[in-house]
This record gives structure tokens, sequence and C-alpha cells, in this order.
């Protein structure tokens, strides 16, 4: 049990908040086709983190969201403008920004020294779940002991507290999102503040991608952004289903990948895989067996009456 | 700074491939199909991982690039085909279905890495430079079969340029001329791939897609005309590769993938700044 606390506990934590909230989030994003700006904003906060590491030294901290929400704005900023200005279409404007920031991003990284055991390319490409440890459990007892409690990984606390942030900003704004998710132009004609909204949710996804970054890396948090939403997008039309579902979807499929990934494995005799990846595969696969799924309950909707 | 024959060799590759990126990303910008880049080239990594341990266990050198580019475009062309699947539900876009797939093959790879990890004999150091790549380690051997792919695709547009040009242009007028346009589509799929595939070892396929997009981008910007552009591109991206290998050889820390692209920055931006006057 101990070693369970100690070894297991915060990276099955990590998983679920950071499935959790990406999963969430990621319906926001698919609903309103920008799945494409999910994938940006991942790779733009890497400067962001960078610089926020290397002020600060720690890897996931408030200089460090400060960092990617800035960074987070301006490409979505620089996207807008390479749009309009430069009359570029979206897919390559938002190509162009991402990958520059992200190159930034991995430049920064050598420069300013932040190569180091707590932030290096590594930890940017794979994740570094399973370096999450809580050495101070000593038992159950310890779930309930402040002091034990305390020195939790920092990236934990960081999960959970934006993850209470998503869920609360969802659950407030949850009609607003609705409306801006299905039809902005009539949401803007109602006069919501459908830019502050934009923000609003381009900002989680940047807290949520930094969040994430400590368990899967800037990479595999596009899948636990976009996998399960989509997922849920070809199993169902309702919206809540859709949001919560994404919600349950990403945590159980971020669970279930850390459990095939380590302990399952060792449990066998096997050898363990990176975690990050096996979610990431998870992932995947259960898009795929989504749209089959569909496929089959359509068959059956249009199979001919029989005689 | 004193050029050895091997870094030579190298940055010739480099500008090659470079060359190879402008002219196919021309036609990639221009048919929208830039961001499938993106995904073939995350999704290339399973097969080379696959590929490395497929050449280890037949005692070949797990090293050679031949058999890796080969893993890779067969992965490739399987995360083309599952974007196509999904996108073909319909229900889930195409970007959506881009990031879907670059996601969870990417994955995969990052899976097989790990377990490279523990199989004597793959030289897993050697494959993770596909992620970001890396000219300061790349063999001279390397760089010749990248760069006779790149030279491939090169050939290949000048010989489908007037095709490709139809079809970026007016592909429901070429059809009615005759223009096979699902055949060229495909071809210029292909191509895509192959350009990814032969930019992993130098500059990493989290990257390559801005080598596709930069230099065509670039020279839209700067150019009214197709062949003026298609002749642009090809030069600002052989400039990238070359300056952009040229750097990372100097500073072994630069993954060359972001010098090149932070390169092609540059040019795009001199572009932006040139076409505001």
């Amino acid at each position: 049990m101990t070693e369970f606390l100690q070894l297991d506990l915060p990276p099955l934590l990590a998983a679920l908040l950071a499935g959790g909230v990406c999963g969430l989030l990621g319906s926001f994003l698919v609903l309103r086709r920008e799945a494409l700006l999910g994938d940006a904003i991942t790779h733009a906060v890497l400067p962001g983190i960078v610089l926020g590491f290397a002020v600060s030294g720690a890897r996931s901290g408030l200089p460090v969201l400060l960092g990617a929400g800035l960074a987070a704005m301006l490409a979505a900023w620089l996207i807008g403008q390479l749009r309009t200005r430069a009359r570029m279409e979206g897919g390559a404007a938002t190509g162009i920004v991402f990958t520059g920031f992200f190159a930034l991003g991995l430049v920064l990284l050598e420069v300013t020294g932040a190569r180091s055991v707590d932030l290096d390319v590594d930890c940017v490409l794979f994740g570094q779940m399973e370096t999450l440890l809580w050495p101070e459990a000593t038992g159950l007892s310890s779930l309930i002991d402040p002091v034990a409690l305390a020195a939790l990984p920092h990236g934990l606390w960081l999960l959970l507290g934006v993850a209470a942030l998503a869920g609360l900003t969802v659950a407030a704004l949850w009609r607003p999102l609705k409306l801006l998710c299905f039809d902005a132009d009539y949401a803007a004609a109602l006069g919501l503040p459908v830019r502050r909204l934009e923000a609003a949710l381009n900002l989680l996804v940047a807290a949520a991608a930094v969040a994430a970054f400590e368990a899967v890396g800037s990479i595999l948090v596009v899948a636990l952004l976009v996998a399960p939403a989509a997922a849920m997008r070809l199993l169902t039309r309702r919206y809540l289903r859709q949001v919560l579902g994404g919600a349950a979807l990403g945590s159980g499929v971020a669970v279930l990948g850390y459990v095939l990934a380590g302990p399952l494995p060792m449990a066998l005799g096997g050898v363990t895989v990176n975690a990050a990846g096996s979610i990431g595969v998870l992932a995947g696969l259960m898009v795929a067996g989504a749209a089959l799924v569909r496929r089959a309950r359509l068959s059956r909707r249009c199979a001919p009456a029989p005689g | 700074m004193i050029l050895s024959h091997n870094t030579l060799i190298v940055m010739l590759g480099c500008a090659l491939l470079g060359v190879a990126a402008g002219a196919v990303g021309c036609f990639a910008l221009l048919r929208g199909r830039a961001l499938m880049a993106d995904a073939m080239g995350h999704a290339a990594l399973p097969g080379v991982v696959g590929a490395a341990i497929v050449s280890a266990l037949m005692g070949w050198d797990p090293r050679a690039l031949p058999p890796l580019l080969l893993g890779g475009t067969v992965a490739g062309g399987l995360g083309l085909w599952a974007v196509q699947g999904l996108s073909a539900t319909r229900i889930i876009r195409q970007d959506t279905a881009i990031a879907v797939v670059l996601a969870s093959f990417y994955a995969l790879g990052v899976v097989g890495l790990s377990v490279v990890q523990v199989l004597p004999g793959v030289a897993q150091a050697g494959l993770s430079h596909f992620i970001l790549g890396q000219a300061a380690t790349m063999r001279a051997e390397d760089a010749w079969a990248a760069g006779a792919l790149a030279l491939f695709c090169v050939l290949a547009v000048l010989a489908l340029f007037p095709r490709l040009t139809a079809l970026c242009f007016d592909a429901e007028f070429a059809a009615l001329q005759g223009l096979r346009v699902a055949w060229v589509d495909a071809a210029l799929l292909g191509l895509i791939l192959l350009v990814c595939v032969a930019g992993l070892p130098a500059v990493g396929l989290v990257l390559v897609v801005a080598l596709l997009v930069l230099p065509a981008a670039t020279a839209r910007l700067l150019n009214r005309r197709l062949p003026g552009m298609f002749a642009t591109a090809c030069a600002v991206g052989g400039a990238s590769g070359l300056l952009g290998a040229m750097i990372s050889a100097g500073h072994e820390g630069w993954p060359t993938g972001a010098a090149v692209v932070l390169v092609g920055v540059a040019f795009f931006v001199s572009a932006l700044l040139v076409r505001g006057r």
C-alpha cells in the first residue's frame, strides 16, 4: 500500500486530472472546429514555459503559467494578424506560428540553460509522469495528514487548481459557451462578449496544456485535448453528454493508459513502456472504436426492412 | 570555420531537402494540404522505430537510413489513410482528424522508443533524433540517402508541373479537360509524404511541416505568378536548409529542425516587411 501511494498514486492522480481537464476543454475546441488551435496552443506555450522556468526554477508554478498564457495570447494574435494582414489561409498561418514558437522554445531551452533534470527536451517530448513521486507517504493515514499532503508533487496541485478553474468556468458559463459553440453570430447579436469568451477558452486551454505538460509532454497533450472530444462527437449529438462525456473519457483513457504502461506490465513481469505514449495510443484507438460504433449504428438504422 | 567533408555533405543534403520542401510546399500550400504534412511527419515515427527493430532482428545495421525511411513512409501512408478515414465520417473535420492521427501515431512511436531501450543493438539515441532533427550527428551516407529522396521529389514536381498547376488553380476546368484530378491529388500527397520522410533525419518530424509551409508562404508574399513563386520557394527553402544546418552543426545543443525553422521565419518576416512597403 505504501509503495502504491508513493509511486503510483501521484501519476494516477495526474492522469485523472490531466485527462479530465483536457477532455472537458477539448469538447469546446472540437465543437467550435478549432482542434487545430488546440494543437497550436499546446506547441506555442513552450517558450513561455521555458522562460517561466528559467525565471523561477519551478516547473509548475505561477511564472510558468503566466509565461504560457502570454505565449498563447501572442500566438493567437499573430495567427489572426497573418490571416487578416497577410491574407494567409488559416492552416498555413497556424502552422507557421506554432512551429515558429515551438522552435523558439527549443532554442530557449538550450540558451537559458534550462536544460536540466527538471526541464529538458525529453520532458517536452515524452512527459515525465513516471517521475511524479510522493516519498512522504507512509500509509493510508498520509491521505489525511496535512503535512504529508503538502509534500505532494507541485504538478499535482497545479493540475488540481487548473481542473477546478476549468470546471467552475464551464459550469458558470454553461449557456454562453453552448451558444458560442453552435451559433457564434447569434451569440454576438445577443450581446454576448464573444471575443472575451474565446480568449477565456484559449487561456484555459493554455493553462491545461501547461498543467498536463508535466504528465504527458507537449505533443501528447494534443491527444488528450482532441481524442476524447472527437470520440464523443462520433457517439452523441447531445451537448451535455458531449461535454461531460469528454471529461470522463479523458480521465478514463489517461488512467487506463497509465495502468497499461507501468503497473500492469510490472505485475505480469513484462517490460514497461512510456506512460504518455500508452495514453496517446489508447486515445487514438478510442476514436477509431467510436467511428466503428457509429458506422454500426448507422447501418442498423438504414438496414432494409425484412421481407 | 573549417568544414569537414562530412559536414559539407550534410549541409548540401539539407539544402537539397530545403529545395524539395519549397518545391512541393508551393503546391501543398496552394492546394490547402499544408497540415497533412504535420500528420504524416508525426505518423512516420512508429514506422521508423518498427523498421529499426526489424533491422536489428535481421542483423542489419539499425542505423542505416533507407530501411528507416521506408518504414517511415509506410507509417506515414497509414496515417494519411487514417486521416481520410476519420474525415469520411463527416462528423470529424479534417483538422480534428489530423490532430488525432498525429498525436496517436506519435504516441505509438514513443511507446516503441521506450521498448527499444531494452533491446540490445538498437541505437535508441539515434532514433530520437528523428523527432527534432540533428544535422550535427548525421553521417555522410545519411545525407546521401535523404538527399536522393529529396532530389527525386524535385524531379517529380518538375515532371508533374503542368498537372499540379492545373490542380491548384482550377481543378474543375482541368477535370473537364481530361485531367485525372484524383490521381494528381494523390501524387501530391505522396510527394508531401516523401519530403516529410526525407526531412526526418535532418529537421525532425515536429518541425518538418514548417519547412513545407514557410518557404512557400514567403514566396507567395513576393510573387504573383506561379513560376516566380516556385523559383523563390525553392531558393528560400534551400537557403533555409543550408543555413539552418550550418548553425546547428556549429551548436551541438541546437536541434537542426529549430535552427532551420527560425531561419525560415526570418525569411518570412523579411518578406512581410518588404511587402508592407
